[in-house]
C-alpha cells in the first residue's frame, strides 16, 4: 500500500469524529515515525484545512515530528520531583551511554514522582533508576 | 489456593510488579491485579490475607509465602499511612480490580448515578453546591456554581470535559484514579451530563500515561450500557504542558494548536466547538458519586476547613521516604505532611525546600512547616495548593537553579500567545544565568546598533530589581496560570535562599525590599 493510500484510510478512519485532526496526528506520527510536509498536505486536504493550519499544529506539539528519527529513543523525566531525587546527576553517564546510537529525550513528568529518576521507552516505564541500571536500559534499548 | 494482591498501577509496573506477579502464578497462587494502595515506597507490594510485604522482587516470593519475610508490614489497613487518612476518592485504592464492573458495583459503584437520575438535574446541582465542592484542577472554583452555569445556558448540544493533562511534577492522583478507580471517574462525569444536560464527555488524557490510556479506554468500553445515553471518549494529548489549562485544552480537542483563549467567554458559556462546556479536574469528578450518594453532601460539606471542604488527595513525592498518596481533610499543615507522614526526607539529609502545586507553585521553607493545607491560607501565603503535588528536596538542592528550571520550563512550555509569558521566561533565564554567573552583560547588547542599551554593567541589585519587575509584569499581564504563576517559585527562591543566587546575598535580600515584593 502507498503512503498516500494509508493516509487517506487513516483520514476516513476518523473523519466522522468531532475535532478529528489531533487522533489522526497520533496515527500518521506511530505509523510514519513522523508528520512530514507531504503528509501534512494530504491531511490538510482531506479534512478541507489550510496546510498551514495543519502545520501549526504539527509544530506545536512536542510528541508531533517533521522528520522520522530511526533511533530508539529513551525518555527521562528531568522535572521537579526527579531533579530532587537525582536525574541530573545521571545525565553525564547517560548521555555517554547514548552517544549517537540512542535519542535521549527529556520528558516533564511521567507521574511516577515519588520513587524517580524515571525513564520511558516506548510505553514501557522504569523507575528508581541509579546510573548503572539506567546505562544498562540506555544500553539495551 | 492463596490469593495474592499486586497493584497493575504504573508505578508499581515501573517498580517491577509485572515479574512478581508472574513468579507468585508459578508458584500456584491465585494473583489479582488491584489498584494501588498509595503507598509508593512499598511498590510493588504484595498483599495477602489483608497482610502486606513489600517492596519485594521475584526473589522474596518464597520468603512471604512460608511467612518467613522481613518486608512484611503487617495488616496494611491498620499501618498509619493508611489508617491516619480519610478517603473518599480513593476509597477503593488497593482493594479492587480496576476494570472489574463487578468489584466497582459491589463497593457502591453506579449508586450515585443511580440517584442522580431519580432526583434529577436541579437537584443534583445543588447537593453539589451545597457540598462545597471546588475543582481541584488549581483554581479552586466551586464546582457546583459552573455546573449550574452550564445548566442554565441553552444549548442543543452541551460537553462534559474531564481534565486528565496532569502535567504538573510531583501530582500522580489523576493517574491513579483513571489506572485504579476509572469508573469512579466515569460516573462522577455521567452524574455531571445529567446535571447540565450534556450527552458527550471527552477524557483529556495525556500521551505521558500509556497505562492509563489503556485503561480508560478499556473501561470506557466495558460500561458503555450502563451510562447511556451519555456517550464518552478518550482524548489523547501530545506533550503539551499548556494544554492543562482548560481553554487550551478545548483547542486541543478541537484539533487546534494548544494556545490559550481569552476570557470572556467563559467555557461554561462558549466551550468546546463554542458549546456549553463544563471543564473539571479529574478528581473533582471522582469525588462526585461520593457525594450523590445518601447523605454524601452532608458529609463532605462537615469535612476540612474554611471554605476548603471536603478532602483532598495530596500527593508527596521528591526526596522524601514515604511517598505517595494521602488523602485527607483540609487544614493538615505542610509540616505533618512531610516529617509525620511522609518521614523526612529519603536520602536522610535535612529538609531545604518544598514545592507545593507542582512547577507553578512556590517554594516553601521549613520554617513555614506550620501552614494549613487550605486555599485561602496558600494565597495568603503567595503560594498555592494547586493540585495537591508536593515536592521534597533535601539540602543539597540548589535553588537558584530550580529557579531558573521555573523560567526554563515556562519557556518551553509556552504556548506563545502573550508577550509576559513567551518572551519574559527566556529573559527571566537569562537575568538567573547573568546573576548567578557574575553580572556580565549579554553580547547582543553590547552591539553598535542596540544604542538605547545602557553598556555598563548592572549591579547584582540592579539584576535582582530586574528579575523582580520582571516576575510581576508576568503575574499580572499573563493570559493563563502558566505566565501568571511562574514568577512564584522564582520569587520564593529568591526570598528564602538568596544565597544561591547571587555571592552578594544582602544584595537580592535588599533588591526584595526595594520593591516591596
Amino acid at each position: 500500500m502507498s503512503k498516500e493510500q494509508r493516509l487517506g484510510e487513516i483520514i476516513a478512519e476518523h473523519h466522522g469524529r468531532e475535532g478529528p485532526l489531533m487522533p489522526i496526528l497520533h496515527d500518521v506520527q506511530a505509523e510514519f515515525g513522523c508528520v512530514d510536509a507531504e503528509s501534512e498536505a494530504i491531511i490538510a486536504k482531506g479534512l478541507n484545512l489550510s496546510r498551514a493550519d495543519v502545520h501549526g499544529v504539527v509544530s506545536f506539539y512536542h510528541d508531533f515530528h517533521t522528520a522520522a528519527d530511526q533511533r530508539p529513543e529513551v525518555q527521562i523525566c528531568r522535572a521537579e520531583a526527579c531533579k530532587a531525587r537525582g536525574v541530573e546527576a545521571l545525565m553525564t553517564d547517560a548521555e555517554a551511554a547514548a552517544g549517537e546510537r540512542v535519542k535521549l529525550s527529556t520528558v516533564y513528568c511521567l507521574g511516577l514522582c515519588s520513587v524517580g529518576p524515571n525513564a520511558r521507552i516506548g510505553d514501557d516505564l522504569h523507575a528508581r533508576l541509579d546510573s548503572t541500571r539506567l546505562t544498562k536500559l540506555i544500553e539495551s534499548a | 489456593m492463596t490469593l495474592v494482591k499486586i497493584s497493575d498501577d504504573a508505578l508499581a509496573r515501573a517498580c517491577g510488579a509485572d515479574a512478581l506477579a508472574a513468579a507468585f502464578e508459578k508458584k500456584g497462587c491465585e494473583v489479582h491485579r488491584v489498584s494501588s494502595w498509595g503507598m509508593q515506597w512499598l511498590e510493588p507490594l504484595v498483599e495477602i490475607d489483608g497482610k502486606g510485604f513489600g517492596p519485594a522482587t521475584a526473589d522474596d516470593v518464597d520468603a512471604i509465602l512460608d511467612g518467613s519475610s522481613d518486608l512484611a508490614i503487617g495488616a496494611i489497613e491498620d499501618h498509619p499511612f493508611i489508617a491516619s487518612q480519610q478517603r473518599l476518592t480513593f476509597a477503593r485504592a488497593g482493594k479492587t480490580r480496576p476494570t472489574s464492573l463487578e468489584d466497582y458495583a459491589a463497593t457502591g459503584g453506579w449508586s450515585g448515578l443511580k440517584r442522580a437520575r431519580e432526583i434529577g438535574a436541579e437537584q443534583i446541582v445543588e447537593e453539589v453546591l451545597h457540598s462545597g465542592l471546588r475543582g481541584r484542577g488549581g483554581a479552586g472554583f466551586p464546582a457546583g456554581i459552573k455546573w449550574r452555569t452550564v445548566a442554565q445556558t441553552p444549548g442543543a448540544q452541551k460537553y462534559i470535559v474531564a481534565n486528565a493533562d496532569e502535567g504538573d511534577s510531583a501530582t500522580f492522583a489523576d493517574r491513579m484514579v483513571m489506572e485504579g478507580d476509572p469508573y469512579a471517574l466515569i460516573e462522577g462525569m455521567a452524574i455531571a451530563g445529567k446535571a447540565v444536560g450534556a450527552s458527550q464527555g471527552y477524557v483529556y488524557l495525556r500521551s505521558e500515561y500509556p497505562d492509563a490510556i489503556a485503561k480508560m479506554n478499556r473501561a470506557l468500553e466495558l460500561c458503555a450500557d450502563i451510562i447511556a445515553p451519555f456517550k464518552c471518549e478518550v482524548r489523547v494529548g501530545a506533550g503539551a504542558y499548556v494544554c492543562g489549562e482548560e481553554t487550551s485544552l478545548l483547542n486541543s480537542l478541537e484539533g487546534k494548536r494548544g494556545e490559550v483563549r481569552a476570557k470572556p467567554p467563559l467555557p461554561a458559556i462558549e466551550g468546546l466547538f463554542g458549546r456549553p462546556t463544563v471543564v473539571n479536574n479529574i478528581l473533582t469528578l471522582a469525588a462526585v458519586p461520593h457525594i450523590l450518594g445518601e447523605g454524601g453532601a452532608n458529609d463532605y460539606e462537615a469535612l476540612g476547613m474554611g471554605r476548603s471542604k471536603g478532602t483532598m488527595p495530596i500527593q508527596l513525592a521528591g526526596n522524601i521516604k514515604h511517598g505517595g498518596l494521602y488523602e485527607t481533610a483540609f487544614g493538615i499543615t505542610l509540616g505533618e505532611l512531610i516529617n509525620d507522614i511522609g518521614g523526612g526526607t529519603a536520602s536522610g539529609r535535612p529538609v531545604k525546600a518544598v514545592q507545593v502545586g507542582g512547577p507553578l507553585g512556590a517554594y516553601l521553607h521549613p520554617d513555614q512547616f506550620d501552614i494549613k493545607f487550605d486555599y485561602e491560607e496558600y494565597t495568603a501565603s503567595e503560594a498555592l495548593i494547586g493540585h495537591g503535588g508536593i515536592t521534597v528536596f533535601d539540602d543539597t538542592a540548589d535553588m537558584g537553579g530550580m529557579a531558573r528550571f521555573a523560567m526554563e520550563f515556562c519557556a518551553a512550555e509556552s504556548c506563545g500567545k502573550c508577550t509576559p509569558c513567551r518572551i519574559g521566561s527566556v529573559r527571566g533565564v537569562e537575568i538567573i544565568d547573568r546573576m548567578r554567573e557574575g553580572r556580565s552583560r549579554g553580547t547582543l547588547e553590547r552591539q553598535p546598533q542596540m544604542h538605547n542599551t545602557p553598556k555598563q554593567d548592572r549591579s547584582a541589585e540592579d539584576e535582582v530589581v530586574l528579575l523582580a519587575d520582571l516576575c510581576d509584569v508576568m503575574k499580572s499581564s499573563s493570559l493563563c496560570a502558566l505566565g501568571g504563576f511562574t514568577p512564584y517559585p522564582v520569587v520564593s527562591a529568591m526570598r528564602y535562599w538568596p544565597e544561591d543566587f547571587s555571592d552578594d546575598p544582602e544584595s537580592v535580600t535588599r533588591a526584595l525590599e526595594r520593591i516591596g515584593t
